[in-house]
């Protein structure tokens, strides 16, 4: 039908925007306030939340182009469970070439396989993107959601392990620094899930202030 | 907005599901074995783990076979099992049947120095989900020569801590006996009494999992004592 239209080039301005805006100004977490509580769940170290923003990365960007590549054909009144479904199998297959090819990660990542699941940006990004949109688009949309998803998760993760065990991927940065000879103490409460919150919360607040279209007008 | 029709939709469901169902049992079916073999080199590398060697995967194998120099499975009257093969004995399974019908495996490790070492597989329960892991005893068969736990779920950073080798350090030296009486390892909430020989420090929000690990340690062990005290020396 647009044979005759121009084809848009793969890295239109239009579609770097897909990737781009969820990193910033409509990150999901921050600005859509999406997904709170896995990354609530999984922060409490650095690497499962590096692992967990990956593993979400493989799924979001598959799920977004199987459900775009079926838009067409999935009677509505059943898209929920289609979407369900193509996620759910998309995480236990994720989950099972993890435990045959790379061990030590899935045991790392125990459960938070599982919770990819019940993300709810994966589901939203589905219900509200690559219903509507082409694959190319929808893998795009999937990969920045995921990276803007990811992007908090690995923040969050970073000031948690770092203020409350004093490491950094496990490596004792405070003690090698010697910051405890003169008194310094790991703080206990950052591994507690509300400091989880709390971090997030101070993330929406710099991101905020800084940008004001973001502020609720209301 | 275009109209499916209830053939259409039942259809297309039932073809979604047949096709899902084939796709994840192939792919389970095709990753099977390279799991069970994951699986299988993960528990020779906690067995191991328990007497203080480290093996990576790839070493597993042979320094399993290096260190472990003998193994035999126990019934409930403390006698050896003859044809049973310990390593084969899922100790998770077995505590599902009734006491009389259950096995306890036994690994013996010779370390270097000809030492010998009794290692004895534990299963028991976290928070979320289960825990497990190997505890090792020195020749006297009283005292505990290292430990090494593991979990399928528990919290990061809190319950989680247990395969952290801090917690798992303490444990080195620690007595189940007092006297000829078993008493097992206490994980105790707000830390254990300087010197204690059979208490261990808890972990800080972790206390459910910490507890679940006590009540591990005391109901796999316990099966063992006749054992234990007939063989020490």
């Amino acid at each position: 039908m647009s044979k005759d239209k121009e084809r848009e080039p793969l890295f239109s301005s239009k579609n770097l925007k897909l990737l781009r805006e969820p990193l910033g100004e409509n990150n999901p977490i921050t600005v859509q306030v999406l997904g709170i509580c896995s990354a609530l769940a999984v922060t409490v170290k650095l690497k499962p939340s590096v692992v967990m923003a990956l593993s979400v990365v493989v799924v979001m960007a598959v799920s977004n182009v199987v459900v775009s590549l079926f838009r067409k054909t999935v009677p509505p009144r059943i898209r929920i469970i289609f979407q369900l479904v193509v996620i759910a199998m998309m995480v236990v297959l994720v989950d099972q070439v993890l435990k045959a090819f790379a061990f030590e990660v899935s045991k790392q990542l125990s459960v938070f396989v599982g919770l990819i699941i019940t993300n709810c940006i994966i589901m939203g990004r589905l219900e509200a993107f690559a219903l509507a949109n082409k694959p190319w688009e929808s893998l795009l949309d999937g990969i920045g959601n995921a990276a803007g998803y990811g992007l908090i998760l690995i923040t969050v993760g970073f000031f948690r392990e770092f203020l409350g065990s004093g490491t950094i991927f496990g490596y004792p940065v405070m003690e090698k620094l010697g910051i405890y000879n003169i008194g310094y103490e790991n703080n206990g409460f950052m591994i507690l899930p509300p400091m989880a919150l709390i971090t997030v919360g101070i993330i929406i607040w710099i991101q905020r202030s800084r940008n004001r279209d973001l502020v609720d007008k209301s | 907005m275009k109209q499916f029709t209830n053939r259409y939709i039942f259809t297309f469901a039932t073809v979604m599901v047949a096709a899902v169902a084939l796709i994840l049992s192939t792919a389970a079916l095709l990753l099977q074995p390279l799991q069970e073999r994951n699986a299988e080199i993960e528990k020779k590398r906690n067995i191991l783990a328990s007497v203080g060697v480290e093996a990576t995967e790839k070493t597993a194998e042979e320094k399993y076979e290096e260190f472990i120099t003998g193994s035999f499975a126990l019934n409930s009257d403390s006698e050896k099992v003859e044809g049973a093969d310990p390593f084969e004995v899922d100790v998770r399974k077995e505590q599902r049947k009734p006491l009389e019908e259950q096995l306890f495996p036994v690994f013996i490790a010779t370390l270097e120095g000809g030492e010998n070492s009794y290692i004895i597989p534990l299963e028991g329960k976290g928070l979320w989900g289960p825990v497990y892991g190997y505890i090792s005893l020195k020749e006297d068969m009283r005292t505990i020569n290292g430990v090494t736990f593991d979990h399928k779920s528990e919290t990061p950073g809190l319950g989680a801590e247990i395969n952290e080798s801090w917690f798992e350090d303490q444990f080195t030296g620690k007595k189940l006996f007092e006297d000829s009486e078993f008493v097992s390892i206490l994980v105790q909430k707000g830390g254990a009494g300087e010197g204690d020989p059979h208490a261990v420090d808890a972990i800080s929000g972790g206390t459910i999992t910490s507890k679940g690990l006590e009540a591990m340690l005391y109901d796999c062990l316990v099966h063992y004592v006749e054992y234990l005290k007939n063989n020490s020396n």
